[in-house]
């Protein structure tokens, strides 16, 4: 008879190995899923994981795309990780990414036509600005009020895109646009762009700022009070407020980190790869961010890889559509059950499975 | 504007219409969480009853197995969520969203070849002699049959759970998994169940989405209810009244808010589209900062339920 034991610590092999294994089950079940929408798996999974990457047509496209979709996921995740950590559930991320773009795009063209070096870098602050505040709002309503911040954030994703259409079809509008919704194309416009700084690479700033991140979590999750605290609180509230953990104040950081990182990766979305503020800028980062935290198992080298991962099955998925006629769709559930497989697998970190014979227990 | 042009008894009438597959995600969902589980994936299966029910209606051109199948398949998704979270104890609020982003891309994924089809619609089923009432009549009593479901499944969960020895299995597996367990009653099994009389809730409000209130099959059709109805059940206190009142607050919302956008309301659209999610937000601050900690939430909510 098969027993399950809780062990006293996560497994660490496990906590490493299962992401690597849920990767390989979802290919395998994602290639059946394939198969049974009639298209040859093994041709749909080389696609969309090799191709991208090594095939000699399309790599020179979709390599430097790789950082580009990454790195906002990226940003998003570390931010989202560190609440997670504590137990404190921001799935609103979406919503904090769309209001960064706007405030920040506002700053920029409020300024518009003013040439000077500063208006970027202050963009930068308003988009993070933007994220944070909106972020605050279930901070604060959770600690004034109690009021649950997953449901709060989620419906702020709502608002948020209402807003984002309000601004594209009205307060942000390209007046020399003919009318079309959208704002003014940031990214063609010197002081207001995101650019690509090593041609080729796809990198841009907020691929920069996604990497400072990583570096900044994983100094204050191993190195600093703070991020024991963090930690503690996850794993034992109670403890955590006997240990004098300002419970509260410990809400608005993780809360506030991660809306300032979502609104970062919106702004420079808007200033570089987007370019405008359009009805559709809202792409999903947001949510894909959450699984991207989880495959990396909340640590920030975890994210760092999870993350481009997650941005090849978009380009791979892009490049499956264009080739095989996949449909869009079938990634976003090759996503969602990447997310399933990897939490059943959890089961193998936090427990012992262990044969035990009947007549002894 | 022209308040004129809105006559308040279609107004109400297209209520209970907006309101019923609020009513139904949220009393299903409730039911789930008077067991001790937060499935926060009632989106996810509301979107998937939702294309269920939208492919077997036109398959077979009868709406009722329509919501037969919608009722199937969301229960069926949320089996997926029951195995990870009672088998594979996967701590409940990751679990949730997962079954949410899954549920959305396969429904996405089953939909894209029904898009701008009509389903054959749903009769309405008159309340005879009622119907005949002044306002109340058209109000009330001339409806599809979900409808009077819904209203129906308000009492039956109420009584299942005050009266009868199920349902205080189900609350007692709620509030003390530990103490149930040891009476002897299969905590597991009672959480599967409420888990699939869930998903079976969600799937049927979804396809009332998508075969009446639409009625057409487009991606993210559900837009939010589901989240909203999680936020009901929440305001409710976990009461099924309080779900009816909560579920016909926010379709009244919705229906009045989308009647001031058709008369041409000097408010800006999109203020008028995020009411609904903004009354959400006031109406949950509002219940948490009166209740001062004490919480009326099943006490094993989201708890993993283990023993070795």
């Amino acid at each position: 008879m098969i027993a399950i034991v809780k062990r006293p610590e996560p497994s660490k092999f496990w906590t490493i190995a299962t992401p690597i294994f849920a990767v390989i089950l979802t290919m395998i079940l994602g290639g059946l899923l394939f198969a049974a929408m009639g298209k040859d798996p093994v041709a749909a999974i080389r696609t969309i994981f090799w191709d991208p990457l090594f095939n000699e047509q399309f790599a020179a496209y979709s390599r430097p795309q790789l950082l580009v979709k990454a790195g906002p996921l990226i940003l998003i995740a570390i931010g989202l990780s560190i609440g997670f950590k504590a137990g404190i559930w921001n799935i609103g991320a979406e919503g904090q990414y769309i209001m960064g773009a706007i405030t920040g795009a506002s700053v920029g063209l409020a300024l518009y036509p003013l040439e000077a070096w500063w208006i970027f870098p202050a963009m930068v602050i308003a988009g993070a600005l933007g994220g944070f505040l909106w972020a605050m709002i279930p901070a604060i309503l959770k600690t004034r009020f109690n009021t649950n911040e997953i449901l709060v954030s989620l419906m702020l994703v709502y608002v948020a895109e209402q807003i984002l259409a309000s601004a594209a079809l009205g307060f942000l509008r390209n007046p020399e646009g003919n009318g079309f919704p959208g704002s003014r194309n940031l990214s063609q416009i010197p002081w207001l762009s995101n650019p690509e700084l090593i041609p080729g690479t796809g990198a841009h700033w907020g691929v920069v700022a996604a990497l400072g991140a990583v570096v900044a979590a994983y100094v204050l999750l191993n190195k600093h009070m703070l991020g024991f605290q963090i930690r503690l609180t996850g794993e034992s509230p109670r403890a955590a407020r006997f240990a004098g953990v300002k419970d509260k104040l410990l809400v608005m950081f993780c809360l506030g980190t991660a809306g300032a990182l979502a609104g970062l990766a919106g702004l420079f979305e808007v200033t570089g790869p987007a370019g405008q503020i359009s009805i559709d800028f809202g792409a999903g980062y947001g949510f894909t961010a959450i699984i991207v935290a989880f495959l990396g198992r909340l640590n920030p080298i975890g994210i760092l890889l999870a993350g481009l991962l997650l941005a090849l099955t978009f380009i791979g998925g892009e490049l499956a559509q264009f080739m095989l006629g996949l449909p869009s769709a079938a990634i976003q559930v090759f996503q969602g059950m990447l997310l399933m497989i990897l939490l059943a697998m959890d089961l193998v970190v936090n427990y012992r499975i262990i044969l035990v014979n009947r007549e002894a227990a | 504007m022209d308040f004129g042009s809105i006559n308040p008894v279609v107004l109400l009438a297209s209520l209970m219409v907006a309101s019923t597959p609020i009513l139904l995600a949220a009393l299903g969902e409730m039911v789930t969480e008077k067991s001790g589980v937060l499935n926060l994936g009632v989106e996810g299966m509301m979107i998937f009853g939702a294309v269920c029910g939208f492919i077997a209606a036109i398959e077979t051109q009868s709406p009722t197995m329509g919501f037969v199948a919608a009722a199937a398949g969301g229960a069926a998704l949320s089996m997926l969520f029951g195995l990870l979270t009672q088998i594979f104890l996967t701590t409940q609020v990751p679990a949730g969203l997962a079954l949410t982003l899954l549920g959305t891309g396969l429904a996405s994924l089953l939909g894209q070849n029904y898009q701008g089809m009509s389903p054959p619609r749903m009769p309405d089923m008159n309340i005879p002699v009622l119907e005949n009432i002044p306002v109340i009549g058209p109000v009330i009593f001339q409806h599809d049959a979900i409808v009077y479901l819904s209203l129906i499944m308000v009492v039956v969960i109420w009584a299942f759970l005050k009266f009868t020895r199920a349902g205080l299995i189900l609350r007692a597996v709620g509030e003390n998994h530990t103490a149930a367990h040891a009476l002897g009653y299969k905590v597991k099994a009672v959480r599967f169940a409420a888990i699939g009389f869930g998903g079976a809730m969600a799937g049927l409000g979804g396809a009332y989405i998508s075969l009446v209130r639409v009625p057409q099959w487009t991606d993210g059709i559900t837009a939010g209810i589901g989240w909203i109805a999680l936020a009901i059940v929440v305001f409710a206190s976990w009461r099924a009244g309080r779900v009816l009142i909560g579920a016909y607050l926010f379709g009244g919302i919705t229906v009045l808010q989308l009647n001031l956008q058709a008369a041409g309301a000097k408010v800006p659209v999109e203020l008028l589209s995020m009411s609904p999610f903004l009354a959400t937000i006031l109406v949950l601050v509002v219940i948490s900062a009166r209740r001062h900690g004490a919480t009326s939430a099943p006490a094993m909510l989201g708890r993993i339920f283990h023993t070795s």
